[in-house]
């Protein structure tokens, strides 16, 4: 009943305060489209949105009404691990790479309140691609050690969109881990799936070689000659492996929302043995399907969904392949079920005569 | 040299039209004058290649100065608050430093638990290092004075051209807490002055004389409102990322804000 009224009573709503719009719609879609999100009205109510750290992503907001979002970031500068026993200095949101991931829906007031922690030793700021306004934010979120910056956006297009710091010097911050992905959802939210993972590619510059051990430094010649010594999803070797390989089971539907924050490389996004079902272009709302490797340009994001048919473990890479399997850009999805033989089957060696 | 392609774009003003900084604290004028043992080096006058500007205007031209040898202590930030006690953190005017103002300190006269006596003084505002430096007969030194000052490395006054340089700095910037420790442990530079790099961020007078919005990438039309009119210029130095990273803090601050990374030390002129 609920599902029937609701569109029902959205077309009444937007023929009442569109009398411009003289279509009598019976679809909401209709009417969606002929408004003006900027004119989206709020519910009234406030939420402060919980955030899991990577690879969870906060729960989808389903047919939810518009509302104001309260979000908390907070950059914390702290030394992390690239790789088993290589140490790095990261500069994160929320103090992991990716930052949190931002989940809202179009029409949403996003209020970012982007706090510099005390023990920070540089200022920092954040440009949101998926903000209409000067420097994505990053202006008004300018923030010293210690001290909170607050500004207000409403979120007028649906995707996946990138954000990051941007404060000067803009690569270094970028290098250092200071990216993550803000998803706005469109009226109704995205379909509804199984399993959704947050999985983010970026390149890292260190003094020492890939794996030599230690706390290692920011390369500026190697980022500027565009050479990383790490390629990493979510910032580490093993992030999405072993223990915290991601999980689905067979005849699940999976969602990975990928981003890349960069600095530099764009990424060949591939799951080794399984076809993309369906793929949002470049994070926004065209969908291709039957896709096998998806490019994410540095600053860019894609959303990638595939049925898990076969059980068996299926590697995420960067398909520019060097990178992979020398760089660290893998990562795993663990299916786990009854196999599927009508999909997939290993066949006994053909006897041959000798 | 197409990496390059991205420009950096500046205000540069010469004045200091800000209107919190024009507006001096009323303090001053009860300001107790107070003796000062500290070291101060002269740093003979000259001309160096600016971080922010093109071709003749990054010529920047500094006259003959005195620069104390390392920043303001604990112990004497406590001489000074002694003698003022209009700037304890207690009695501070609300106006001229944030509630974060010597907010480690146990109380208006104990020193913060995990500091010496021999760290440098930090959570002070712009209004409150000023009001110091007047206190004995000195003065902040301009952001030119104190980046003139940084270029020299141990061996040489300007060591600005030696990558190794350039790569100590950064590597100095990401020290966590450098200022609990106490000042002259390291070696000085040139002139005889310690703890330039990674310590503590330090004020200068004019400190947001050069506009970094926070929009780095496009500094040239932001908040003009708020400065002198000024000639925009553009950063070729796209390497030297430590003068980015100080002219970022600058520009991050505003005269009230205090920091527990951010201190100061004075200047004087000849």
């Amino acid at each position: 009943m609920k599902s029937l009224f609701r569109p029902l009573f959205l077309a009444v709503l937007f023929t009442l305060s569109f009398t411009a719009c003289k279509q009598n719609s019976d679809s909401s879609l209709l009417a969606d489209s002929t408004m003006n999100p900027e004119d989206i009205a709020l519910d009234g109510t406030t939420e402060v949105l919980e955030m899991p750290a990577p690879p969870f992503v906060p729960t989808p907001v389903g047919d939810r009404a518009a509302k104001k979002i309260i979000v908390n970031l907070e950059i914390i500068e702290k030394v992390g691990e690239l790789a088993n026993g290589v140490e790095y200095n990261f500069w994160t949101f929320n103090g992991t790479v990716p930052g949190a991931f931002i989940r809202a829906r179009v029409g949403d007031e996003i209020e970012l309140r982007l706090k510099n922690h005390e023990d920070s030793v540089f200022p920092h700021n954040i440009d949101l691609h998926s903000v209409n306004g000067p420097g994505g934010g990053a202006e008004a979120s300018f923030v010293a050690p210690g001290k909170e910056a607050v500004f207000t956006f409403k979120a007028l297009h649906a995707g996946l969109f990138v954000y990051h710091c941007a404060a000067a010097p803009v690569g270094m911050h970028i290098a250092n881990g200071m990216y993550g992905l803000i998803l706005i959802e469109p009226e109704g939210g995205l379909p509804a799936v199984d399993k959704e993972y947050y999985v983010m590619q970026g390149d890292f510059y260190t003094k020492g070689a890939f794996g030599e051990k230690g706390l290692q430094e920011f390369d500026i010649d190697k980022a500027i000659a565009e050479q990383p010594d790490y390629v990493l999803f979510n910032g580490n070797t093993g992030s999405l492996l072993g223990a915290n390989e991601l999980q689905a089971k067979v005849g699940e539907t999976v969602r990975i929302f990928v981003g890349n924050g960069g600095p530099n490389l764009t990424s060949s996004f591939h799951v080794i043995g399984e076809i993309f079902d369906r793929v949002y272009v470049d994070g926004g709302m065209t969908i291709n399907t039957n896709v096998q490797t998806t490019s994410i340009p540095a600053g860019g994001a894609s959303i990638v969904e595939f049925k898990a048919d076969v059980p068996g473990d299926y590697v995420l890479v960067d398909h520019a392949i060097f990178r992979a399997f020398h760089k660290g850009a893998l990562g795993k999805i663990k299916v786990n079920g009854d196999e599927n033989p009508k999909v997939f089957k290993k066949n006994e060696p053909l006897q041959t005569k000798s | 040299m197409k990496p390059f392609a991205l420009t950096f774009l500046f205000i540069l003003t010469s004045c200091y039209q800000n209107k919190s900084l024009s507006d001096a604290p009323k303090e001053t004028e009860n300001l107790e004058f107070i003796v000062s043992k500290k070291e101060m080096k002269k740093i003979e006058g000259g001309s160096y290649l600016g971080f922010i500007g093109k071709d003749s205007t990054r010529i920047v031209e500094v006259k003959s100065f005195y620069i104390d040898d390392s920043p303001i202590t604990n112990a004497e930030f406590l001489d000074f608050l002694r003698e003022n006690p209009q700037w304890t953190k207690s009695k501070v005017t609300q106006l001229y430093a944030d509630e974060s103002y010597l907010h480690n300190w146990v109380s208006d006269y104990e020193i913060p638990k995990e500091a010496k006596p021999n760290s440098p003084v930090t959570n002070v505002s712009w209004f409150a290092a000023k009001a110091y430096a007047e206190s004995v007969g000195k003065r902040l030194p301009t952001v030119e004075e104190w980046e003139f000052s940084a270029l020299a490395d141990e061996v040489s006054k300007d060591a600005s051209e030696k990558p190794e340089f350039t790569a100590y700095i950064l590597n100095a910037y990401q020290n966590k807490k450098a200022y609990n420790a106490e000042i002259k442990q390291e070696k000085p530079n040139f002139y005889g002055l310690y703890n330039m790099y990674g310590m503590v961020w330090e004020w200068t007078e004019d400190f947001n004389s050069v506009m970094i919005s926070g929009e780095s990438r496009n500094d040239s039309s932001t908040n003009e409102n708020l400065f002198c009119a000024g000639a925009s210029a553009t950063t070729t130095d796209l390497k030297n990322y430590a003068a980015f990273m100080r002219y970022a803090m600058r520009g991050s601050l505003k005269a009230n804000y205090t920091v527990n990374n951010l201190g100061f030390r004075c200047a004087k002129d000849l």
